[in-house]
């Protein structure tokens, strides 16, 4: 405990606490352009923290990571496109909220959740870790498999329209992420002549095509609106009170979703881009008012960035406990421990424990600096979206050909950005969601992944399928699968029999109570 | 007639420019590329050479990443560039020798590609949990050869170091063990803490990361590796087994000789710096100062030794 109150004071000094604030906006813009990752942000200034006391470059870096977590969101409320893939859910209530003119809703909503998400987890962080990370560890090929499987089985409730639609998407999605190299054999698929291809397909410029461009060209471009939105957002400052009050009314839902992002993140290698998905799936299944979701509720987008702002400390149990970077930014954050010496595991915990409680509480401090940033910014941010389509539909393609080049110096990706677009443009037309396709190309390497590297171990251990079954996590994965799977024709039956007993008395909720 | 002058005049002072700009290089930034994401250890070693190599060059170096393939990607834009030595790009041993070799349409050849300088190595060794039944390498071997093909050993990727080091032991020692590859060094080092492998392929800088949890049997170095001198090398213990992760830097194909020779001071000047020494020992590293010629011999020399391995087992 004292640790926790020194970890504290060391934030509040002066100078460390102006770090943690340039950390939080670093990491805000990170997030917030597409084709700047969270993980860029960390290794740029990781050479900047060289000449600075270990403190105070983990403080500045504990801000990059929270701040990025929160930024992603920004641009998918606005213009449908995800910061990063770990906000893909949020695009899916946060964009129509824009729409209806309620922009400053959404994004006051993604701060708080992102806040309240990154709260939980590190407490989590701070009380729970080793045992967490001891579990961590039972993640292993198999239950990696069928983490993925369930995954997937999301594709079934996301396509509420036609499920064969969303599974054919997906499958789609699939395919795409079998371009490149072979996670685990090594050999090259699908690259068509291209030695760039053998990377794969990039799951930041797959986002930028299937969910920013078709916007642009159907609403900018085909209605030749004026501007983005259908409604101008006028922002308010009663707007944040009501919004955070209604989200503080609704703490199962909150603790929910801040837990399943906690435990994406500590399994290690999962990442907290399904995180977001399962965490929407399960506020949409088990709300009231099912139906709401998908349509612009405050709901929806604070459950899917609760739950990747989670993910955040989350990914850091393994990492401080056993050196096991759960996240592409929480191995940036290993490799800035290295070069300050400090090797993670039990040492960080003694020797070290100054600096190591001094991050973490950087970690809790920051939340509550994205809360404020993010409320007060909303003003500036959601004006955004009022400024005439004509100014903002070039300036949105010009920073999607800058995002999809810059992530990894690549001209292909430009283009395949743009095919992207077109493909998608289509076929929103055709009514299949882009989302199922993304999902795909997510889950594919870590469903092929799980999937060959059991079959190798259980052909060693002389029975595949009963490696791959009779484990107790594995059992536990099967039976959430089945159920995710078979919930949409429950749901149906259930709709069903309650329109037959309430028909009639029609419902009128308004968003945000 | 002013055009034709125009050209003229231009091409000249290309000409000009051309042949004096040996003489002044560098006299603008250089770019170096990492072919991996950022954050791995290749980003951080180009980020402590990156101040040192700015004072020294007195130019802006300007590090990117161009990340894929396990490299492929950077080494196939490499070999495009222009040879004027301002675009060089990481290199590694054995990811640049054997991904032409096993896949054969990588977007580069071994040979295109010129070595300034290596300047680190990580050697591979195998290692077993604290708790396992195994106390050395030869109760290991003989375990493996009792059961045939249900010993598992974990590796980061398919023909890459742990890879080929797998199968060369498995040919010397006539064992058959299964290889668990990873997409990571970070993932396989997981599946082996938690038990889902039983041994694992890894470099000294993981292994001395987690040295409180595990037993490291051998080292695939020739003389015991200087961050763990108590661990015996594969040679000592009857097999000549040679593996390691060599870092270094590479030029474009056709880069003038004394654009190489500048480079290379300026690297191996910060290699043989005894305060960067000491520091890459301890965070797992064996510190090389290998130049332009001893690296191409050393690159020569380990295709010599891989090509039979990879030909023999490409074929199942």
């Amino acid at each position: 405990m004292d640790l926790v109150i020194e970890g504290l004071l060391a934030v509040l000094i002066p100078a460390n606490f102006l770090f943690l604030t340039v950390g939080v906006f670093t990491g805000i813009l990170f997030g917030a352009l597409p084709g700047l990752t969270a993980t860029m942000g960390l290794a740029l200034l990781i050479p900047l923290t060289f000449t600075m006391n270990p403190t105070a470059g983990l403080i500045m870096l504990a801000g990059i990571y929270v701040g990025a977590m929160y930024g992603d969101a920004i641009p998918a409320i606005l213009i449908n496109t995800p910061g990063s893939p770990a906000a893909i859910a949020t695009t899916f209530d946060g964009f129509p909220l824009a729409q209806k003119g309620m922009a400053q809703h959404g994004l006051v909503a993604a701060a708080f959740a992102s806040a309240y998400g990154s709260l939980v987890a590190n407490i989590v962080l701070i009380t729970a870790a080793p045992p967490l990370a001891v579990f961590s560890l039972k993640f292993g090929p198999p239950e990696y498999f069928w983490l993925g499987v369930f995954g997937l089985t999301i594709i079934a409730s996301l396509s509420s329209g036609s499920m064969i639609k969303g599974f054919l998407a997906g499958a789609v999605g699939l395919l795409l992420s079998a371009v490149g190299m072979s996670p685990i054999g090594g050999d090259v698929r699908m690259t068509f002549g291209f030695p760039q291809l053998q990377a794969g397909i990039e799951l930041i410029v797959a986002l930028i095509g299937f969910f920013c461009l078709p916007e642009i060209l159907s609403n900018v471009v085909g209605k030749r609106r004026a501007t983005y939105a259908k409604d101008l957002v006028t922002p308010t400052l009663s707007v944040i009170g009501e919004v955070i009050v209604s989200l503080l009314k609704k703490p199962v839902l909150m603790l929910r979703s801040s837990a399943i992002g906690t435990i994406v993140g500590f399994a290690p290698g999962a990442g907290g881009n399904i995180a977001s998905m399962v965490s929407y799936n399960e506020a949409a299944r088990w709300d009231s008012n099912p139906e709401e979701f998908g349509k612009g509720t405050i709901k929806g987008v604070a459950a899917s960035e609760a739950a990747n702002s989670a993910m955040a400390p989350g990914s850091l149990i393994p990492l401080l406990t056993l050196g096991i970077p759960g996240s592409p930014p929480a191995a940036v954050i290993l490799g800035a421990l290295m070069l300050h010496g400090m090797r993670p595991g039990a040492e960080l915990f003694t020797t070290y424990a100054n600096v190591t409680y001094a991050f973490m509480m950087a970690l809790l401090v920051a939340a509550f600096l994205v809360t404020f940033i993010g409320s007060f910014g909303s003003f500036l941010f959601s004006r955004i979206i009022n400024i005439p389509s004509r100014f903002l539909a070039p300036a949105i393609i010009f920073m999607t050909v800058l995002g999809s080049y810059s992530i990894r110096n690549n001209m292909l990706d430009v283009w395949i950005m743009f095919f992207f677009g077109l493909v998608g443009f289509i076929s929103n037309k055709l009514k299949f969601h882009p989302a199922p396709i993304v999902l795909g190309l997510i889950l594919g390497p870590f469903v092929e992944e799980g999937l060959v590297k059991s079959m190798l171990t259980g052909k060693a251990a002389g029975g595949i399928l009963p490696y791959m079954v009779f484990r107790p996590i594995s059992l536990v994965l099967i039976g959430l699968s089945l159920m995710s799977i078979l919930w949409p024709f429950f749901a149906q039956w259930r709709s069903n029999r309650r329109q037959n007993r309430t028909a009639g008395s029609g419902r009128g909720e308004s968003q945000c109570d | 007639m002013k055009y034709f002058a125009s050209v003229v005049l231009s091409l000249l002072a290309v000409c000009v420019y051309s042949t004096f700009s040996t003489a002044a290089y560098p006299d603008k930034a250089i770019t170096y590329t990492i072919p991996f994401g950022p954050g791995g250890q290749s980003d951080i070693e180009a980020r402590r050479q990156q101040p040192l190599l700015e004072a020294a060059l007195k130019q802006k170096i300007v590090v990117q990443y161009k990340p894929g393939g396990g490299g492929s990607v950077g080494w196939a834009e490499l070999v495009q560039q222009k040879p004027n030595g301002y675009f060089m790009t990481g290199i590694n041993i054995p990811h640049i020798i054997l991904q032409p070799m096993a896949r054969g349409n990588a977007g580069f050849a071994t040979e295109d590609i010129v070595p300034v300088a290596f300047f680190q190595a990580t050697p591979i060794g195998l290692a077993v949990l604290k708790d396992s039944p195994y106390k050395d390498l030869a109760a290991f071997i003989a375990h493996a050869q009792a059961n045939p093909g249900a010993m598992t050993i974990g590796g980061s990727g398919t023909w890459s170091g742990h890879h080929v080091a797998h199968l060369q032991l498995g040919k010397m020692s006539g064992t058959e063990m299964t290889y668990i590859p990873s997409t990571g060094a970070a993932d396989s080092v997981a599946q082996f803490l938690g038990g889902h492998v039983q041994a694992l392929w890894a470099n000294s800088s993981d292994l001395v990361q987690h040295a409180d949890k595990i037993r490291i049997l051998a080292y695939g170095t020739k003389k015991p590796f200087v961050g763990a001198p108590d661990v015996p090398t594969f040679e000592s213990l009857g097999f000549p087994l040679y593996a390691s992760i060599d870092r270094g830097v590479g030029l474009p194909p056709g880069t003038p000789v004394e654009i190489v020779k500048i480079l290379e001071k300026a690297f191996l000047d910060i290699a043989t710096d005894t305060e960067i020494q000491k520091r890459m020992i301890e965070e797992g590293y064996q510190p090389l100062a290998m130049g332009y010629e001893e690296s191409k011999a050393y690159i020569a020399d380990m295709v010599k030794q891989w090509e039979p391995i990879v030909k023999e087992f490409k074929k199942n």
